[in-house]
């Protein structure tokens, strides 16, 4: 057998599907392209259509069951032990059948609830980025000018000191030593533990002010800067 | 208003639904009756069997895995049921082949015109066919199973659909042909 008789045997083989419609798609077009192309084979699909119909209408004459199987149906019902409610938290089914119950009308309402909700979350979360953009470009601008600043203080007030405390000294004392002083640490710990601190005097006085300050067992060493 | 799927019966089903077992039994149960009643050409089995069938249905339901359509598994499960119960009663069986060739002596004027009326020939000889070419032709047919479904109910593979059906219909033209209807095929 060659290939084209084994291809018009395959495709024949296919007319009772084609004639009930249950063909897939492909096998489907198969046959209509070939069926538009070969007589013979278009008057075996009429056979086939005519058994269709003729089948068709001697189920159709069987007629349908009596009150009887289905009243025996449900007194078999009855007697079965009752059922357990299922255990098992089928969230899906309960989502789909939750969904199933409602009407068009009010699944169309509700997509349209959930998109507004959906762009007013969305408008929600850009306004919150865009502020914190801002925010953070400001903070940023703030530290950019702080520099300068601390520069330009450092150059003008001559408030600062360079200081290195000593070994023993413990946080909650040094901690308690600037606050005696009224002094605030600006920058360290800097190459040699030493620390930047701001005092409160500036000139003569904030010299005589680091000479009592070097007077204390926390400080290790203390110099003005400039 | 869509009709709810089957298979979301089969769910309720299974949690024990009453209603969702009324909805389905009426959906599908004339045509499982009638797929039954082919097999075993008796009213009164076929309405048993069905009753049995569908109780099945509630028993199993929790176990469906929507493999196959609901329509499918109704059939699979019919089928089996009308075989077991065939199986049980052998010597009531007429070879379906010698009753179909059976002359009916009371054949009137009206009878035999009607044998003249090729459609209702090709009726008879539909009724004459073997048990196991009536169904696959009535599955085909009738209950628009396609290869792969005739295959799941009937248990064969999808290639012996092909073959059984290409042999249920050449049957068929062979006892038209003894009734004088050539149909020149195959």
């Amino acid at each position: 057998m060659n290939t084209i008789d084994k291809e018009r045997d395959d495709l024949e083989t296919l007319l009772p599907w084609h004639a009930a419609g249950t063909l897939n798609r492909r096998d489907a077009e198969r046959v209509e392209k070939a069926l538009a192309g070969d007589r013979e084979l278009l008057r075996r699909f009429n056979l086939a259509r005519e058994e269709l119909n003729e089948t068709i209408h001697l189920n159709e004459t069987l007629g349908a069951p009596s009150a009887r199987a289905m009243e025996k149906l449900f007194a078999a019902i009855d007697a079965e032990p009752v059922r357990k409610p299922k255990v098992s938290f089928d969230l899906a089914g309960r989502l789909a059948n939750f969904v199933a119950s409602f009407s068009p009308r009010t699944l169309a309402l509700a997509g349209a609830v959930g998109a507004l909700a959906i762009v007013l979350q969305a408008g929600v979360i850009t306004t919150g980025l865009i502020k914190h953009e801002a925010g953070t470009e400001v903070a940023s601008k703030q530290n950019t000018v702080s520099q300068p600043d601390l520069a330009s203080a450092d150059v003008s007030d001559g408030t600062l000191a360079a200081i290195r405390f000593a070994p023993k000294a413990e946080a909650g004392q040094i901690t308690a030593f600037l606050a005696t002083n009224k002094a605030s640490m600006i920058d360290g710990p800097l190459t040699g533990g030493m620390y930047t601190i701001r005092l409160p005097e500036s000139g003569k006085a904030k010299e005589d002010h680091i000479k009592q300050m070097a007077q204390s067992t926390l400080v290790d060493l203390i110099a003005p800067k400039q | 208003m869509q009709a709810t799927a089957d298979e979301v019966l089969i769910g309720r089903i299974a949690s024990g639904d009453r209603l969702a077992m009324q909805v389905l039994f009426a959906r599908h149960h004339v045509r499982v009756y009638r797929f039954v009643l082919r097999l075993v050409r008796d009213e009164s089995t076929a309405e048993d069997l069905i009753s049995e069938v569908f109780l099945d249905v509630w028993r199993q339901a929790g176990r469906f895995e929507g493999r196959s359509a609901v329509s499918t598994w109704l059939l699979a499960i019919a089928r089996f049921k009308a075989l077991s119960a065939l199986r049980r009663r052998p010597d009531e069986e007429l070879d379906d082949e010698k009753a179909a060739g059976i002359e009916d002596p009371s054949d009137s004027p009206e009878a035999a015109l009607e044998k003249k009326d090729k459609s209702a020939l090709i009726r008879k000889c539909l009724t004459g066919l073997s048990a196991e070419h009536r169904e696959i032709i009535d599955l085909v047919y009738y209950h628009e199973k396609s290869v792969e479904e005739v295959a799941l109910i009937v248990g064969i593979p999808a290639n012996t659909v092909k073959t059984r059906m290409f042999y249920a219909r050449k049957r068929l033209a062979e006892l038209l042909k003894a009734e004088g209807i050539e149909r020149g095929w195959p």
